[in-house]
């Protein structure tokens, strides 16, 4: 098992690094993505229709992409989650884990930060273990990376399943430009894409 | 037929095809006829904001999702309400067991039960009571108004409706 805490002084990459390389691996993937810098970004290193960016409902990340998931079975889901973000949302690790959709990978950005609020330290820079947690609510596969270089190959590696890949990375947000969509775009176009 | 599974074949005929669920006493029939029939999906779930995130989704993958609750949950969904289904217009159609209402002997449901209805209110959602048998034809009413506006909707289940008063 990692650590935050341990591991952190290895760790050069920030939250839009991770998110480059897992963009540089995508197809034809649905990405729900989480509220605030990540969503903005993501939408700055690719803009897609099939992305969901988040615009309200901190923390209900895993459960929308869980929903699309079991209503979508042939189409693969990524959730791109932060440390913040899912310990507001814990109980759906155990939902998802217990119900297991083979076409569901949640990433979880964790910077031990509340990154889009000013980087007030959330309890994974202390004594908290995401993946202990996700193992604990039913997860059988269970991947976590702290280097830039192990994103492509580890996530090439997960194949169909019910995936929980928690990424290692410094606090820090990119300056990045608003996204100038409003939610009814996010959400008609993001139908559009995954409709057929 | 029973209350239960009037109740059952409405939701099954109005098209929702989705049923995330928390337990209430109420409710404990329905859930049961639910899990029996196995005909609609249905999901267990830990809390009610959280359903809201798993109706909102399966709704953009193409379902008709429904979250079975007590309103107790309500205040758990506030945010998620306004902020994910009313921000993005996504339908989700709220079947509540109304609790602290009318003949509640248990005095924790009553601050909930009071503020249910004003709260709806609030938040500006359409609410539909079923209070007797021949009501239940308003949970068609309800989901089709939902899937027309593109807006979340509540059906409110008073213990009238299975003579519990």
């Amino acid at each position: 098992m990692y650590s935050f805490k341990e591991d952190v002084m290895g760790v050069t990459m920030r939250r839009f690094d991770a998110i480059r390389r897992i963009i540089d691996l995508v197809t034809d993937e649905i990405i729900v993505c989480n509220i605030g810098a990540p969503s903005r970004e993501l939408f700055n290193i690719k803009d897609r229709d099939e992305n969901f960016y988040m615009l309200g409902s901190m923390g209900l990340v895993s459960s929308i992409a869980f929903g699309i998931a079991i209503s979508k079975p042939k189409r693969n889901v990524w959730g791109i989650d932060g440390d913040g973000a899912l310990l507001m949302n814990l109980g759906s690790l155990s939902t998802i884990a217990n119900n297991q959709p083979n076409n569901l990978t949640l990433i979880v950005i964790d910077n031990g930060t509340y990154g889009s609020t000013g980087n007030q330290k959330t309890y994974t820079s202390k004594k908290t273990n995401l993946e202990t947690i996700a193992e604990g609510a039913g997860f059988e596969s269970i991947t976590v990376i702290d280097n830039e270089d192990d994103i492509i190959p580890k996530l090439n590696e997960l194949g169909l399943g019910c995936h929980f890949v928690k990424i290692i990375v410094l606090p820090g947000n990119a300056q990045v430009e608003n996204i100038p969509l409003n939610p009814e775009d996010i959400k008609n176009r993001f139908l559009k894409s995954i409709s057929n | 037929m029973s209350i239960d599974l009037k109740l059952y074949d409405a939701i099954k005929d109005s098209g929702i095809n989705l049923i995330l669920s928390l337990p209430c006493i109420m409710l404990k029939g329905l859930l049961q006829l639910i899990e029996e029939k196995n005909e609609i999906q249905h999901i267990s779930i830990t809390r009610e904001e959280e359903g809201v995130g798993i109706a909102a989704g399966a709704y953009l993958g193409g379902k008709t999702p429904a979250i079975l609750m007590q309103n107790s949950g309500l205040g758990n969904s506030v945010n998620a309400i306004k902020s994910l289904l009313q921000l993005f217009k996504i339908p989700v159609i709220f079947i509540m067991s109304h609790r602290g209402a009318e003949g509640e002997k248990i005095l924790a449901q009553i601050p909930m039960g009071l503020l249910t209805p004003d709260l709806l209110d609030l938040l500006k959602m359409e609410k539909f009571i079923i209070d007797s048998k021949d009501n239940i034809k308003y949970l068609q009413t309800a989901v089709e108004l939902s899937i027309s506006s593109k807006m979340p909707t509540c059906i409110l289940l008073k213990k009238t409706l299975w003579g519990l008063l």
